[in-house]
């Protein structure tokens, strides 16, 4: 029976490899160095995992991965791609250009160009004004000249009418080639044009990250002869979803690793109640277990200080990880990160004999990282440097571990991810800090323990369905639909339940039901 | 005289929300828009309402419609200035200065825009105190000061000049209008007289957002409760703790009216809290005992971050402090209630001050 998972966690300078069998006992686990192309340090970390005592690959019927590649491009502000954005609204629309509350650095590095045409819908579906075809053409025109790779096309009130962004979208192919990609908002987010345009923005730039992770994963385990498995990516709400899928809202995968690391540090330390601390090769994630899960951000939710109106986990991600470059500056103040080298820590860090001072340095030539690298190639590091730059780096988990706290009381701290040597137990506000056995790989078994979602989105008329009852059918629909996706039906629970008014249906409401379970296997 | 720069915006923004009942719209928009104007014409001078001459007319500068729209369908951003010429040209006058109509939600923070790009001062009152969602719910109108004639403008370069023999025309005719218009305009009205504010305004409100804003961040600094430190600046109380389990709305053209669940949590465990709002937070309810009506202050917490949440961002497992807070003594009057009291809402309910029913509560425990 095929019913082993292999569950893999792409960070920006570890890939781990987990092999669970079907009592979701962990078989085996290996961290692997994420390599420049990713595809090699997946299948590296395959191979390997594969390869452990215990493991028979014959019984693997699943196969899952989370990847931070996303957030890491838009932290370090690296691989995205140029875009675009149409804005189809005018003369509404004008007040507020898009971009207008991101972060400068950000703006910049995106290289964002904007146009605003006439168009867009009334709350009602009536016209704002009609669809200024003609200046679309112009501006396609524009984008292609300007080398645009990918566009983004926000229209005013496409979640109750997406017919401009349609039109604009086959517009835009006549023009365009084939290999620029179309986001349309309505796709990607609900009511609120600027954090709706903010996501899909997003979306649109990381078209590149995301194809080459998914392509990767699905030809490293070809290669590996594992052909005929279920084949997943994890998205931001803990459940799992296709490759396909993924390749075209890859925005759905920010935040996954974190979702993953909360809910494998869960498993892994059968605790509920805790800050889970995620240290990688570039960020780390701050999130909070509550009853088991993943708390839910209240409020709009920010990306890489983006602001979009996604559900997601409520994490503060902070730029310092194990490859973070350390840097002292002429008056003496010493500075690490945001900036890292990632992945190729073990070959740029001082330790292993590189060229670059990181955050590992620090540790291991202050004595707190036993096994890492070479303490003798740091041991010229002064003393009054290590001080301050491990100052440094304890301060700003501490601050972020404060700022995800309700009270002012002290917290269990889960400390987790390669980068956690960074962290003795002596974190300030922390009650007690506990580093999990295999807390390395949190995030892969995170992976591999996802669960499968069902959504169901339908416009009920409430002249024949009473709105309680037309819930009740939508929740019902959607249990059922997790269950088809392949979840267990008694661990199937309703997550999400949203609806939207349709003034102008008349009488209709628009339900959007998510439920997701546990896999169920085979 | 002060000047309330981008900063000030920033913490205002947040009181304003506080202030907005649940509704009044997520002050967002108008921040950035305002945040945006002072970048581009320099900070805003906010004078108080004593440093109005008697004779200067003063014109508030706001928005009309639903909330959930203006989220969708940002402004032109030139429909205010459309509405001040075409007033001043309609009465033959010079405005003096401008300011909030409502203190709550996003009409707080317009007259700022205004006020940055036109150069004009902005005065620190309100006639409301919080938020209302309709246009003669005013404390002007408790004073005979009539909203018309007035101006009305749309994004798409509409604009409605209208004078009504009674504010509740206006409102109702400024609706229909608004609603033909796309569900979102600006408008310029209730021009008034120095001398007259003085005594109709609800003073010093954009300072209390100020402050409200200011008291969530620091305490968030300082890591402690920050709904503690709202009850504080607002000598207001808490009603209940919950987690959202249902939401039903309905949008009928401009407004958004419906009712939201909550499950108690902690000491309120077992009990089931409703809570019905038209744009704001009309009246709560624990079975059939009233916890608080209009038109004292009904508000949302977030019970970790203590930053209000309004009726379109209640979601289905949010987790909620309620809170009540008296509102300005000149709606406690026979016409105050008359205006915005339980009644005209639809709910065959006494109003009692929020204070009262608090007390009365802990005593029968």
């Amino acid at each position: 029976m095929k019913n082993w998972r292999i569950g893999i966690d792409v960070g920006g300078t570890n890939t781990d490899a987990v092999v669970i069998d079907e009592k979701l006992n962990l078989i085996a686990g290996v961290k692997n160095p994420t390599t420049d192309d990713v595809m090699t340090g997946i299948e590296q970390a395959m191979h390997r995992v594969l390869a452990m005592p215990g493991v028979d690959k014959e019984k693997i019927g699943y196969a899952m991965l989370g990847t931070t590649h996303c957030t890491n491009a838009i932290v370090e502000r690296k691989r995205l791609n140029k875009v675009a954005v149409l804005r189809i609204g005018a003369p509404a629309a004008v007040a507020i250009p898009p971009m207008a509350d991101w972060p400068e650095d950000l703006k910049e590095a995106m290289d964002v160009k904007y146009y605003l045409v006439g168009g867009g819908n009334e709350f009602d579906g009536r016209e704002i004004a009609p669809l200024d075809e003609e200046k679309i053409l112009e501006c396609a025109e524009d984008m292609k000249t300007n080398g645009v790779e990918s566009v983004a096309v926000i229209a005013v009130y496409s979640p109750v009418s997406d017919k401009h962004e349609k039109r604009a979208g086959e517009l835009l192919r006549s023009v365009l080639p084939e290999s620029v990609s179309i986001t349309f908002s309505n796709e990607i987010g609900s009511v609120g044009l600027l954090e709706r345009e903010n996501a899909s923005i997003l979306n649109a730039a990381l078209r590149d990250v995301a194809k080459v992770t998914a392509e990767s994963f699905v030809a490293a385990l070809e290669e590996e002869n594992i052909k005929d498995a279920e084949v997943y990516l994890g998205q931001n709400d803990g459940t799992l979803m296709s490759v396909e899928y993924a390749k075209k809202y890859p925005i759905l995968t920010i935040a996954c690793g974190p979702t993953d690391s909360i809910r494998g540090a869960a498993f892994l330390t059968e605790m509920k109640e805790a800050i889970v601390v995620d240290i990688g090769g570039t960020t780390t994630d701050v999130g909070v277990l509550t009853n088991g899960f993943p708390r839910e951000s209240m409020v709009a939710v920010e990306i890489g200080k983006v602001r979009t109106n996604f559900r997601m986990p409520d994490i503060i991600s902070i730029g310092l990880g194990g490859g973070s470059i350390v840097r002292e500056k002429e008056n003496g103040e010493v500075t690490v990160g945001p900036d890292s080298v990632g992945f190729r820590v073990t070959e740029k860090a001082l330790c292993f004999g590189g060229d670059t001072l990181t955050a590992t340095d620090i540790v291991v030539a202050l004595g707190m990282a036993e096994g890492v690298g070479d303490p003798d190639k740091v041991s010229h590091l002064p003393k009054e440097m290590l001080d301050k730059a491990y100052a440094k780096i304890k301060e700003s988990v501490e601050e972020a571990v404060d700022r995800m706290k309700t009270s002012a009381g002290d917290v269990d701290v889960i400390l987790v991810g390669g980068g956690s040597i960074l962290i003795g137990d002596d974190l300030e506000g922390a009650a007690h800090v506990y580093k999990p056995e295999n807390f390395g790989v949190a995030n892969a078994i995170g992976s591999a323990i996802g669960q499968v979602s069902g959504q169901i989105e339908k416009v009920f008329s409430m002249e024949h369905t009473p709105r309680l009852e037309a819930i009740d059918i939508a929740k019902n629909m959607a249990k059922e639909e997790a269950i088809q996706a392949g979840a267990q039906p008694d661990s199937v629970e309703i997550i999400d339940v949203e609806d939207v008014p349709m003034a102008y249906l008349g009488d209709a409401v628009r339900i959007r039901v998510k439920a997701v379970g546990d896999l169920k296997l085979l | 005289m002060r000047k309330i720069g981008v900063k000030e915006i920033e913490d205002m923004a947040v009181g304003a929300a506080v202030l907005g009942t649940g509704g009044g719209g997520d002050p967002y928009i108008g921040k950035l828009m305002a945040i945006q104007a002072i970048k581009e014409c320099g900070e805003v001078e906010m004078i108080t309402p004593e440093e109005v001459p008697d004779d200067a007319i003063v014109v508030p500068s706001s928005m009309m419609g639903a909330p959930t729209i203006l989220v969708e369908k940002i402004p032109n951003g030139s429909e205010p200035f459309r509405t001040f010429d075409a007033l001043e040209k309609l009465r033959g006058m010079k405005v003096y200065a401008t300011m909030s109509i409502e203190a709550g939600g996003l009409n707080s923070m317009i007259p700022f825009v205004l006020a940055a790009r036109r150069r004009l001062p902005i005065v620190d009152a309100d006639s409301m105190g919080r938020a209302f969602p309709e246009l003669q719910m005013t404390t002007f109108h408790l004073h005979g000061v009539t909203c018309a004639p007035m101006v009305l403008s749309d994004e798409k370069g509409n604009t409605v000049s209208m004078d009504t023999i009674g504010n509740k025309w206006t409102e109702d005719i400024a609706r229909a209008a608004t609603a033909v218009m796309g569900g979102s305009t600006f408008m310029a009205s209730y021009a008034i007289d120095g001398k007259t504010l003085k005594k109709a305004c609800v003073p010093y409100t954009a300072s209390k957002c100020e402050q409200i804003g200011r008291a969530i961040r620091e305490a968030k600094e300082r890591n402690i409760s920050p709904v503690e430190a709202v009850l504080e600046v607002m000598g207001g109380f808490e009603l209940f703790r919950g987690k959202v389990v249902d939401v039903a709305r309905k949008t009928d053209g401009a407004f958004v009216r419906g009712t939201a669940v909550l499950e108690g949590i902690l000491d309120y465990k077992d009990q089931t809290c409703e809570i019905c709002f038209q744009n704001e937070n009309i009246i709560a309810k624990v079975g059939e005992e009233v916890l608080a009506t209009a038109p004292d202050l009904i508000i949302n917490l977030d019970t970790e971050t203590g930053l209000p949440v309004t009726t379109e961002g209640l979601k289905y497992g949010a987790r909620t402090v309620l809170i009540s807070a008296p509102c300005s003594p000149q709606w406690r009057t026979p016409k105050g209630l008359e205006t915005v009291g339980p009644r005209y809402f639809g709910y065959d309910v006494d109003y009692v001050p929020v204070e009262e029913r608090v007390s009365r509560r802990k005593e029968m425990k």
